[in-house]
């Protein structure tokens, strides 16, 4: 759905994160959020009706971009860049307790 | 240690804010949720500084960095990726960054903290590949994010014209332009006279048109949106010219305007005005950027939509008035006429009025089966139904449908809410008014508050 214009066939990613366990490369400067419209699948589902969804706002604004993050759920995954070996994982809807 | 100043936000008006308070002695914290200083306009100023981005972004975003090195030149203590989720009397605030909460104090508040987009539900809009212009442009400015696929713009605003302007330049792939607005209007020609004052922004929103034009991509007059898809957009369709139409879509990015972010200023319980051609709340300052709670200053977006340059401006101008009420040793009367205040933003704020009678807010009464709150998932079906047994309270409505009472805190739906409460009530919009606003502005964790009683305990 994004794809970066920095990406192409020669040029490096600048760094990899794990995506529901799958190496992903990534980019400086780039928000979880934006990592989660990149990987098909990897959006969270709705807390009601377990709808799919992908960040709205990236402003913070709209919690679509809710994820866990290094282990912390409903982390607001457009506040937060990547960072080199940062583990993101889909939250399926509501958080879950204890997490 | 108790600050003089917390600003909250780092874009235009707070970093010009916290410029002017250190350059009059003032100690300064400056808070922000983003990870970098410049706010959602000047989003990753310090990053893009050159190559294709860069380039593509534009001047107005290359003006942000002399600014943000200012700022960071200032001696304004800084603390990035913090978010505030409550803040109490003569000033005590809770923050939490990296997981862990703590609590500042300080003398006198500025909410600097912008806008958002006005949330225009429609239906699809919670679809996968459905999210607003600003995020598109936040993801540009983010890691150099394109969409891809067929993408379509629907909205109304120079935001929308710029974004296309800057995905072009990149030589991005926009299948179309669906335009909202209503076109050139009485009451638009009216405030143009105005308008020239600002030469440059009208020329440049006149370019954006034309090149959208050429290249084939602007509809007009458009009405009754509908994304449709299973799982995920996969077509659009539309009324123009009193024909229904369909495309196909991946990525359709929408956009009605900004509006100032208020869940601060409306938790603190202070007066705010409604905005009847803007159709928001703001609150009431006076002259100096002070609201209705003494020691609690706006500036910027989060004060009235004015944009940057305005904002830039009106931190100044708070910053003053910051300092008289600190007790700083200062002339501030002076000080604002040698440094043009005044004449500066009204300048700034002079393509202002013809923006607003240009580009209004849709008034389109939103079907029942479209999802209001995105949180809780509530129709606005579900709200119609209770509106009608409640009172004109928007507190009524949550409570009897959970409609605001997700993570976003009503920020998503609180306008919504209130324009179906005035048609079933028959009242004018302003007249209803927004959700009670109260702490945690942002959702907390068990485990954050619970550092913050290890800090305590550590006193
Ligand atoms: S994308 Fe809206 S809160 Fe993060």
């Amino acid at each position: 759905m994004f794809r970066s214009v920095l990406e192409g066939p020669t040029a490096q990613a600048d760094m990899t994160v794990l995506v529901n366990g799958a190496e992903t490369p990534a980019w400086d400067g780039e928000t979880v959020a934006g990592v989660l419209l990149r990987v098909p699948g990897a959006g969270r589902t709705s807390a009601v009706t377990g709808e799919p969804r992908l960040p709205y706002c990236q402003m913070g604004v709209c919690f679509d971009c809710l994820a866990i993050v290094d282990g912390v759920a409903s982390t607001q995954g457009c506040l937060v860049p990547v960072k080199p070996g940062m583990r993101i994982e889909s939250q399926q809807g509501a958080r879950e307790i204890g997490r | 240690m108790i600050h003089d100043v917390v600003v909250i936000g780092a874009g235009p008006a707070g970093m010009s804010a916290a410029v002017q308070l250190r350059k009059l002695g003032a100690s300064v914290l400056v808070v922000d949720e983003q990870p970098a200083p410049g706010g959602q306009i000047w989003r990753g100023i310090e990053r893009n500084a050159s190559g294709p981005i860069a380039v593509a972004l534009g001047p107005d975003y290359q003006k942000g960095r002399a600014l943000t090195a200012a700022f960071r030149a200032s001696g304004a203590e800084y603390s990035p990726s913090t978010q505030v989720w409550q803040i109490e009397d003569e000033w005590t605030l809770f923050l939490t960054s990296e997981g862990k909460a703590r609590r500042v104090r300080a003398r006198a508040v500025l909410l600097s903290n912008g806008a958002q987009e006005r949330p225009v539900p429609f239906p699809g809009w919670t679809l996968p590949g459905v999210m607003t212009v600003g995020a598109a442009q936040i993801l540009l400015k983010s890691g150099g994010m394109l969409p891809q696929g067929n993408v379509w713009i629907a909205g109304a605003g120079p935001l929308p014209l710029l974004y296309a302007t800057q995905v072009l330049g990149l030589k991005g792939q926009i299948s179309g332009f669906l335009d909202t607005s209503r076109g050139l209007n009485l009451a638009a020609l009216a405030k143009l006279p105005a308008a020239w004052r600002d030469l440059p922004s009208l020329a440049k929103g006149l370019k954006w048109q034309r090149e959208l034009r050429r290249n084939g991509r602007m509809i007009r007059g458009v009405s009754d949106l509908r994304a449709e898809g299973n799982g995920r957009l996969q077509q659009l369709e539309w009324t123009a010219g009193g024909v229904r139409r369909k495309a196909k879509a991946d990525v359709l990015l929408v956009h009605e305007g900004v509006v100032p972010r208020i869940h601060e200023t409306l938790a603190l319980g202070c007066d705010h005005d409604w905005n009847p051609a803007q159709k928001y709340f703001a609150a009431r300052s006076n002259r100096w950027g002070e609201t209705s709670r003494p020691g609690l200053f706006v500036a910027g977006d989060a004060s009235g939509i004015g944009g940057w340059t305005a904002a830039t401006v009106s931190g100044e101008i708070a910053a003053l008035g910051l300092a008289g009420h600190l007790g700083i040793k200062v002339d501030t009367e002076a000080l604002r006429r040698e440094n043009q205040l005044d004449g500066r933003r009204s300048r700034a704020l002079a393509l202002r009025p013809f923006l607003d009678a240009l580009y209004t807010p849709p008034t389109t009464s939103i079907a029942d089966d479209v999802v209001v709150c995105r949180c809780e998932e509530v129709t606005a079906g579900t709200i119609r139904k209770v509106a009608r047994t409640s009172t004109s309270d928007p507190n009524a409505i949550k409570a009897a449908t959970r409609c605001g009472m997700g993570p976003c805190q009503g920020r998503q739906c609180g306008y919504t809410v209130q324009a179906i409460l005035a048609e079933v009530h028959n009242l004018p919009v302003g007249d209803v008014s927004f959700f009670n606003i109260r702490p945690p502005l942002k959702p907390i964790t068990l485990g954050e508050i619970a550092s913050l009683g290890e800090l305590e305990d550590a006193e």
